[in-house]
């Protein structure tokens, strides 16, 4: 049967069909569906970890125990699990490993772009790109059985468009799950100096072995036809190929380290002339040219941002297209935090305040944006309370004027150790933690603060006021962010303090609870704007009444903006005089 | 190049673009098509511009649309259709939901909405509809089903049989609110003649 599927869902299948049995991940935005489908098959144990250095290692001990595992991050996840990655290329496994790295070229929803087939390489272990959904799901099973013949973590690099779009996928039976049996082997598994330089060399004979493999192995082919032109190229590029270039002659790669140099040459020999056509870095490319064969490539196309069809066929052909520009000046849509989101209470009283800043990664990161504006530096997941105190160990004088902001999943990803050194360094810095029960922006994922693991089942909670007060802070607040009044005196009083303070501001993301407030109503509004300066995209202002308006099907009745009005204009149905 | 079929859906976050697009797969995979759907969600989904892209055809490559090349855009909002009207090709067909939702920049007094959109784009494309899904789906029973109005006046345009729209409908939405959605489907038929 086939099905549609995304690259993600097609990942999830795979781990089925191929008999894994142990998942974990950090939900990241392109890689997050996959674990959120994986999770459909209960024969798989799954699981969100706080962080991606943590699912990476539960995938090392499973496989080295000997079971199939599977870990999946954003690419940005693969920085925080580099550490463990670098080593277990080292010892190897004893059931497969597989690390799926999924990266955003274009950033549609990431702080960089990073092309990370270059860890691939660094790390010195295999690398399979798939190009579509089937091809995706195929090389979980081609990955799995690559890394128990090399004993070897194989890593897969999908693209957003990958990840993303969907296209036919067959399905299949499963294999029969088996878990390995143990066996101890303290010399492959305990890299002390002595047995990591026996595995060293170990590594370095894996990879001779996988040279030859590459050449033959099936991912790897030549589409030959017109054979003025021949393109080098992988993954989703080789979409854009097929189609901008139907008749052009293609070698196509799927297992992408190491590259098949002979398969290469050959494929060079055949055409007149030469190109690789691959996104973000010339990871192929250069490849190419220390084989010493002329190729043309990031001459022509971008090391950043994605390859279009249009593009490639323009580049190649060396004819510009009819660009098609915007025929009309829209203005822009960007996201907004809900109405009745539990930040905008603390955002608002930040740029009251006018303090310094230091973000992080979540929904509230969109407290960066107009109106509200209340955010200075945001640089990876869990960097907010470390940068503020690297800020404050600059300006000491600054200590007064700023605050931390970090959500409770990005705290418990990596804000824990920042806040330690803040308080073993002497840093009086505020943090505010901001509770909101969930993993909302990459869709509302569970994480150890909830209540409830990935596969439903209920879980033991973190209490982030004793954590805070084990980590050796002594003033720790917690406050609702909708009662700006006590917010405001709070925040006030703990950036004065000359000691590290936490505040923890909670109340639930506004799209996880039953709600069953009725929206507000505008009466005798005096067209002051107040309440507009909180962003609530359910209040607009009527210019030709002068006079604030709510949308009736956008407001959830937080009664966020009853607070800000000066008038009393904003109410409730059923309060006063409506 | 065997003949492909782009459509582009746009609208904003929450419309529910996203079971439109599956509805139109599931119509076009009976159809016998090889179907492409990619859709970029990360921070959209926080009430920002949505766009998924469908593809169909004996051989379909690529996931995405270029601009020029759409045969069909149906925009779910207004300043959504101005936005991505671009990407229609001549005498392609641009469906509009007259609905406005007002962007953030906007409310704020950052930006203005304009005006002048539907006469705008009326003079512009090749095929022009425009109607009130919003009316026409409370009418059916329920705002929320405005996606699959729309999909029914897209119906209308594209050459699959009914019944595999039909089909597609009931795989792809609730027992509880077919009825409801059949009806919604309905009335986009009826607005397109
Ligand atoms: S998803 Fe939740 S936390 Fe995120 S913006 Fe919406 S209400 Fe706020
Ligand atoms: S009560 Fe006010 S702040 Fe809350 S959602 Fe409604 S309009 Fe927005």
């Amino acid at each position: 049967m086939k099905t549609l599927m995304t690259g993600n869902e097609a990942i999830a299948r795979g781990v089925y069909e191929f008999g894994v049995s142990v998942a974990a991940a950090y939900p990241g935005t392109p890689s997050t569906e996959i674990l959120e489908n994986i999770a459909k098959y209960p024969e798989v144990y799954s699981q969100w970890s706080p962080n991606e250095k943590v699912a990476m290692e539960v995938g090392i001990g499973a496989a080295i125990a000997g079971a199939r595992s599977i870990v999946a991050m954003k690419m940005v996840g693969v920085n925080v699990a580099a550490d463990p990655l670098f080593t277990v290329a080292y010892t190897g496994i004893r059931a497969g490993l597989v690390l799926i790295s999924a990266d955003d070229p274009g950033m549609h929803s990431s702080q960089n772009e990073q092309d990370n087939r270059l860890y691939a390489a660094f790390a010195k272990i295999p690398l399979l790109e798939p190009s579509n959904s089937q091809e995706a799901k195929d090389m979980v099973g081609l990955a799995l059985e690559i890394s128990e013949t090399f004993d070897t973590p194989v890593m897969i690099r999908i693209t957003t468009r990958i990840a993303h779009s969907q296209s036919l996928v067959e399905l299949n039976d499963p294999i029969e799950r088996v878990v390995k049996t143990y066996e101890r082997n303290p010399r492959k598994y305990v890299m002390l100096p002595g047995n990591g330089r026996a595995r060293r060399l170990v590594v370095e004979e894996r990879m001779h072995k996988l040279a030859d493999y590459t050449e033959t192995v099936a991912v790897n082919n030549m589409e030959l036809q017109d054979q003025s032109i021949g393109i080098i190229t992988s993954g989703i590029s080789y979409q854009y190929v097929k189609e901008a270039l139907p008749t052009a002659s293609i070698l196509k790669l799927g297992l992408t380290n190491p590259l098949p140099s002979g398969l290469i040459k050959e494929f060079a020999a055949k055409v007149d002339r030469l190109y690789v056509v691959e996104e973000l870095e010339p990871y192929i490319e250069k490849e190419v040219r220390i084989l010493g064969i002329n190729v043309i490539g990031k001459e022509l196309f971008p090391p950043y941002g994605e390859l279009s069809v249009r593009m490639v066929s323009e580049k190649i052909s060396g004819q510009p297209g009819i660009t098609v520009a915007p025929a009309f000046d829209s203005p822009i849509r960007p996201p907004v935090m809900c109405p009745g989101c539990p930040h905008r209470g603390i955002f608002y009283t930040l740029k009251q305040l006018k303090l310094v800043v230091s973000g992080d990664i979540g929904c509230y990161t969109l407290g960066a944006m107009a109106p509200l504006e209340a955010m200075d530096t945001t640089i990876c997941m869990g960097a907010s309370i470390s940068a503020g105190l690297g800020m404050i160990k600059a300006h000491p004088e600054m200590a007064d004027k700023m605050v931390a902001v970090i959500g409770d999943s990005t705290f418990l990803h990596s804000g824990i150790t920042g806040l330690m050194d803040v308080v073993y360094n002497g840093g009086n810095l505020t943090t505010i933690i901001l509770d909101n029960s969930i993993t909302a922006m990459t869709g509302h994922q569970e994480n150890p603060s909830t209540g409830k693991t990935l596969m439903g089942q209920p879980a033991p909670q973190v209490d982030f006021v004793s954590l805070c007060k084990a980590l050796g802070v002594k003033r720790i607040t917690e406050v609702d962010p909708f009662d700006l009044k006590t917010v405001k005196e709070i925040i006030k009083t703990e950036v004065a303090v000359p000691e590290p303070s936490v505040i923890i501001a909670r109340r639930p993301c506004a799209l996880i609870i039953k709600n069953t407030e009725k929206p507000l109503q505008v009466v005798d509004c005096n067209g002051c704007k107040a309440c507009l300066k909180l962003g609530c995209p359910a209040i607009s202002f009527d210019e030709e009444n002068k006079t604030a308006q709510v949308d009736q099907a956008l407001c959830n009745g937080c009664g966020l903006c009853i607070n800000v009005c000066k008038f009393n204009a904003l109410r409730k149905a059923g309060d006063g005089n409506v | 190049m065997s003949k492909i079929i782009n459509v582009l859906l746009v609208g904003v976050g929450g419309q529910g673009t996203i079971l439109a697009s599956k509805i139109l797969t599931h119509a076009a995979i009976a159809q016998g098509y090889e179907v492409k759907m990619s859709e970029i969600h990360g921070m959209a989904q926080r009430g920002g511009s949505v766009v998924t892209q469908v593809r169909m055809g004996e051989n379909v490559y690529s996931p995405v649309i270029e601009p020029g090349e759409a045969d069909f855009i149906v925009a779910f909002e207004q300043l959504e259709a101005y936005r991505w009207a671009h990407f229609l090709k001549k005498d392609g067909v641009l469906i509009v939901n007259t609905q406005k939702i007002v962007p953030l920049p906007v409310l704020i007094g950052a930006a203005t909405y304009p005006d002048s959109i539907l006469d705008d784009l009326k003079g512009r494309v090749g095929r022009f509809v425009e109607l009130d899904g919003l009316k026409l789906a409370s009418e059916a029973g329920n705002a929320k089903a405005t996606n699959v109005v729309l999909m029914g006046v897209l119906s209308k345009y594209m050459e699959f049989s009914e019944d595999f729209w039909q089909n597609a409908l009931e795989a792809r939405i609730p027992a509880k609110l077919l009825e409801l959605n059949k009806k919604a489907f309905a009335s986009g038929i009826a607005e397109a003649k």
